[in-house]
């Protein structure tokens, strides 16, 4: 009896990880063989035309990566220096640090189309119109949608991953070697940054990577900070707007006038959106096993 | 020498939050003599040697009450700048902890963030020296640039010891050094210990009572948080004063 329940559990786990299994391979599958056909170095290099039935994705792909990476300068850094105050300076019955470590719980879980909203209400009318008030009167520079608000949104909502990542490692570095560094007069800054961190980078990359993959992936918090409809130009600005991989394929898929004939471009640029992220993903793996085995040598 | 006095400790208590650990502990340490420091475990010989370089500051809810004196100077008071404190008395821990670096970059740690020096030749020359102190140099001499993790534990041990001297302490605390070591480790840092103690003040935390007789001049025997007994080591082995002492020493408890 207790044999059968056994051999039934497992049937059950394994059922459930094919499950899994195929539902990926319907969605990539189905995605690869509708996206190749329409795949073309032009489609990769060129601008959408023809009320974007025609044409390439260029301008999307782009400012795409433009923007993760910009939000990766911001997003990452900051991040590490939140974890580095969570997990070597705070004391864990102090007021400070259970706030914010309330609040970053709790941005972990909020909707990012709110987040969007807080880049328009906070990046874009408060602070860009700001410095607009103050060094260009009678202008609209800052205070617009661009790729800078809008990284600098994405940025705010792939903080709380960022953080959790980078404090989980810089906690797991044992505590032989802080007291090491101490016991021999160094400051906690200088055990920070010469000890704690350089064996926590790998998490740090880890972070990078979770934040990159968000980053590229989500739409809502761009929607209202920067993200442009159709922009063949590329921008190159910070404060100008720009085209996203994910804002196109929801702009082809319901303001087409023709969503029949967009079909096929439609199922590319999701796989180009798909490759892109993994690409994102492997270049930020390999930098971390290279300091990785650095960091070992 | 004979009343020198290098550290000495007035009827310090110590509190890990509400639960104390340190009962009115009397001490003076003689400087370039090994003072053993014996017991069960938990008896606080650990925390009173953490007391003497403020370690313990790094544990939240800890207060030391009495008084702690390095060469006369209060160590607790507000003017004690802790982080000069440490330089002066280094620590060496119960499970060795090289840094995951290179061993040169390990014994030029201290050196470089204490602002010794930046320049590699004078670097070069430290960790030579220090090296050679703590007896290692010709055993990694042609691999300094390998990682530190690539030794053995009694060379990683070793390692630990001369990256404590590159600081230029004047006294040394050890906290059970070669309670992780096979006996020919062991064997060697008892020699260094031997060889050390002629230029620096050193205190060791042993449950290794052969140990505490073979290197220390004096020891101090701690049990539940009470130093009971504190001789020169020869009398406190051969004709302890006190019961607890002679109990402990003999193996009857422990």
């Amino acid at each position: 009896m207790r044999k059968t329940i056994d051999r039934t559990f497992v049937a059950l786990t394994l059922t459930a990880t094919v499950i899994i299994l195929t539902i990926i391979a319907i969605i990539v599958g189905n995605i690869v063989v509708h996206g190749t056909d329409t795949l073309s170095l032009e489609f990769l290099t060129a601008a959408p035309k023809d009320g974007m039935m025609a044409g390439g994705i260029f301008p999307a792909i782009y400012g795409t990566v433009l923007l993760v990476l910009l939000m990766s300068l911001v997003a990452v850094p900051f991040g590490v220096l939140v974890a580095i105050y969570f997990a070597e300076y705070a004391r864990a019955e102090s007021r400070l640090y259970r706030w914010t470590r309330m609040a970053v719980n709790n941005l972990a879980g909020v909707p990012s189309i709110v987040f969007g909203l807080f880049g328009l209400g906070f990046f874009i009318q408060t602070i860009g119109h700001g410095i607009d008030q103050i060094l260009y009167p009678g202008y609209l520079v800052y205070g617009q949608p661009s790729v800078l608000w809008a990284a600098m949104t994405m940025a705010v909502l792939t903080l709380p991953v960022v953080i959790i990542t980078v404090e989980e490692t810089l906690r797991a570095v044992p505590r032989e070697y802080r007291e090491a560094s101490l016991a021999l007069g160094a400051t906690r800054l200088q055990t920070v940054f010469r000890v704690i961190l350089p064996q926590a980078w790998s998490g740090v990359m880890t972070g990078a990577i979770l934040a990159i993959s968000r980053g590229a992936g989500e739409v809502a918090p761009v929607l209202f900070t920067g993200a442009a409809y159709f922009l063949p130009e590329l921008p190159t600005r910070a404060n100008e707007q720009f085209m996203h991989l994910g804002y196109h394929i929801y702009a082809m898929s319901t303001q087409s006038p023709d969503v029949e004939a967009t079909k096929p471009i439609l199922y590319s640029t999701v796989l180009v959106l798909l490759v892109l992220t993994f690409l994102l993903n492997i270049t930020a793996i390999l930098i971390r096993n290279r300091m990785r085995r650095w960091a070992t040598r | 020498m004979g009343d020198q006095v290098k550290i000495s400790v007035n009827r310090a208590n110590f509190f890990y939050g509400m639960q104390q650990a340190l009962q009115d502990v009397t001490i003076r340490i003689r400087p370039c003599f090994v003072t053993a420091l014996i017991g069960p475990s938990g008896c606080g010989k650990s925390t009173f040697l953490r007391a003497l370089n403020r370690m313990n500051d790094l544990i939240p809810g800890t207060r030391l009450e009495g008084r702690v004196e390095l060469d006369g100077e209060d160590v607790y008071s507000s003017s004690m700048d802790v982080i000069q404190l440490r330089r002066r008395v280094g620590m060496i821990f119960q499970r060795s902890n090289p840094f995951p670096m290179s061993i040169y970059e390990n014994v030029a740690y201290g050196p470089r963030v204490n602002g010794l020096t930046k320049k590699r030749p004078e670097l070069d020359i430290i960790v030579e020296k220090t090296l050679r102190s703590a007896a290692l140099w010709d055993e990694v001499k042609d691999r300094l640039a390998r990682s530190a993790m690539s030794l053995s534990g009694g060379q990683q041990q070793r390692l630990c010891i001369a990256r404590a001297l590159a600081v230029e302490p004047e006294v040394l605390l050890m906290d059970e050094p070669a309670s992780a070591l096979d006996p020919i480790s062991t064997a060697k840092i008892e020699e260094l210990i031997y060889e050390l103690k002629r230029a620096y003040t050193i205190v060791i935390v042993t449950h290794n009572m052969q140990q505490a007789a073979r290197v220390s001049d004096e020891t101090g025997f701690f049990l539940n948080g009470r130093l009971v007994e504190f001789a020169e080591t020869r009398k406190l082995f051969t004709a302890p004063a006190k019961r607890e002492t002679e109990d402990y020493i003999t193996g009857r408890f422990g």
